[in-house]
């Protein structure tokens, strides 16, 4: 029988870590996630699994025990909000730097500073274009329902591990505390030892005669070497640029106007455009489902069919960038966001859209 | 068939956990459900609400600011949800401790006095069952088989021996459940 569960957000990554057989977790609580933590804790992960699950005494010290397990070939994680995953950013640039694969969860609070802890996307920037230093991407996955955070956890850690990154979900508080069904898999074994020394030629293992010694750094201070380290990633982010972009799309066949928006902004605006729809405007949704590699493509394709794009978001505009990229000027974008951990209403969203494109003699207001 | 239900009051009140029984129940008899809380600071004593959403179809929005039906359960969420109901849509309140009643004559208003009728049973962890009891009178959404398998899944099973009593509970909320305000029928 399908094994169907109604779970919050948190909780759903939670099992779904453990069943896409991870092999650590080390993190610190902070609300909007400490459920995270806390039903690893209680899952009694060490009987089921002998998954490893550690508080930290801080963020830093979480992020190097990623750090550490990845070099050893674990599937390791940590999990955050926004204020923890700043105190982090060093490590994760560490781990940019030697390729060691993880998955990152960041259950997205307003800020900056402590701000609050109500639900936010103000952190796109820092997840999309480097939060720490350096010539880096992660890949960023961005759910929007709570079988998406569980469905995410696997999917992280197949890709973290196809390309030696690091991957992170960013979700937000909203979809984190709130609770949906979730349809869960089997339980995928944790790897031997054995399985990960013959998977993964580059963990260090231990020294066996056979072979060189494998050396984790990210420090070279011959800049010709460094060069050729700073190509090899950029050639991985093309890789992953041309093969892992993801998106997903609702009405947008006979669509003349087009939300863009991820995560719990993408739901607001799925009503949206039933509310719309119900008054007979053609609106339609493009959601990312990558943030990194973003869908500048689809963007650009139905920037030559729409009349007006909203984009839509919990912060004061920076998704906005990417999908001016991908519209290149070829039609009208405006922006709508709600801060400070205040979420959109669905037809509060509707009549910006109309306010902005449809209404006459208001056409272009607000758009920049 | 899609409901969408506002439940506020004070934290403590059994807010969330009302909301928490209807998404299992729904989950349950094979609907899409969604179950929204208000978190953090105001959990602490404060005012607490949630959305839930029962459907037949895929869930949009898990947060809203209309309503088919408004639960509530303290006179600062009736100040703050009485407007956020649908034209036409219902609004189920606690008379007790309300001084300021709702004044809305596009809404249909019931009282179900819980709180009373909890203390008269001596039953005061029942509360929010006798509510719950009278939303399902008004909004038959959930078959009562199903409203069982929804209190077995949410309560700890140290808990399940208390399951009859809130059963009994959710009856008795359908039968104290009054009509204070009903849209008059235009006349053809």
């Amino acid at each position: 029988m399908e094994d169907i569960k109604l779970m919050k957000g948190n909780e759903a990554i939670a099992e779904g870590v453990i069943r896409a057989g991870c092999d650590g977790y080390f993190g610190y609580p902070i609300t909007p996630q400490s459920e995270v933590l806390e039903y690893l804790m209680m899952a009694r992960t060490e009987e089921r699994t002998g998954m490893v699950v550690l508080q930290a005494e801080s963020e830093i010290a979480s992020i190097h025990m990623v750090y550490g397990g990845a070099a050893c070939g674990k599937r390791v994680m940590t999990s955050s909000s926004s204020p923890g995953i700043s105190l982090m950013q060093e490590g994760i640039s560490f781990m940019a730097g030697t390729e060691l694969p993880c998955l990152l969860l960041n259950v997205v609070r307003g800020g900056p500073g402590l701000g609050t802890i109500q639900p936010s996307q103000s952190d796109y920037f820092q997840a999309v274009k480097g939060g720490g230093h350096g010539d880096y991407k992660l890949i960023v996955l961005a759910p929007a329902s709570v079988q998406e955070m569980y469905d995410f956890a696997k999917l992280g850690f197949d890709l973290a591990f196809k390309y030696r990154i690091q991957v992170m979900v960013l979700s937000d508080g909203a979809i984190g505390q709130m609770m949906e069904k979730v349809v869960l898999d089997e339980q995928i074994p944790r790897q031997t030892n054995e399985e990960i020394i013959k998977n993964y030629p580059w963990v260090t293992s231990g020294k066996t005669p056979d072979r060189e010694r494998n050396i984790i750094t990210s420090l070279d201070l011959d800049p010709v070497k460094q060069e050729k380290i700073n190509i090899h990633l950029q050639e991985k982010f093309k890789k992953i640029t041309e093969n892992e972009v993801r998106f997903e799309t609702l009405m947008c066949d006979d669509a003349e106007y087009l939300f863009v928006a991820y995560g719990s902004s993408a739901r607001v605006c799925q009503k949206a455009i039933q509310l719309g729809r119900d008054k007979g405007l053609k609106v339609g949704l493009l959601r990312p489902i990558t943030l990194f590699p973003f869908p500048y493509d689809e963007v650009a394709r139905l920037a030559k069919q729409v009349k007006g794009i909203l984009c839509v978001e919990m912060s004061a505009g920076q998704m906005i960038e990417d999908v001016r990229l991908g519209v290149n000027g070829v039609v009208k974008v405006g922006h709508f966001g709600r801060l400070g951990g205040i979420i959109p209403a669905p037809d509060e969203v509707l009549n910006v859209m109309e306010e902005i494109f449809i209404r006459e003699n208001n056409y272009g207001r607000r758009t920049n | 068939m899609t409901e969408e239900i506002i439940i506020a009051g004070f934290g403590g009140q059994g807010v969330l956990s009302m909301g928490k029984i209807l998404a299992y129940a729904g989950m349950m008899q094979n609907k899409e459900v969604s179950w929204m809380p208000s978190y953090g600071p105001e959990m602490r004593g404060g005012t607490a609400n949630v959305t839930v959403i029962l459907s037949d179809e895929r869930i949009s929005s898990p947060i809203l600011n209309k309503f088919d039906t408004a639960i509530i359960l303290n006179q600062q969420s009736l100040d703050k949800f009485e407007s956020s109901v649908k034209k036409g849509g219902i609004l189920i309140y606690d008379p007790s401790g309300i001084t300021t009643h709702p004044t809305r004559t596009d809404i249909n208003i019931y009282t179900v006095e819980a709180a009373d009728e909890a203390a008269k049973q001596n039953f005061k962890k029942g509360f929010n069952m006798y509510i719950l009891g009278a939303f399902l009178k008004l909004k038959p959404v959930i078959e009562p088989e199903f409203m069982r398998k929804g209190l077995e899944k949410s309560l700890p099973s140290r808990h399940h021996h208390l399951i009859p009593e809130n059963e009994k509970a959710i009856e008795r909320g359908k039968e104290i459940l009054k009509a204070k305000y009903i849209i008059p029928t235009p006349l053809n």
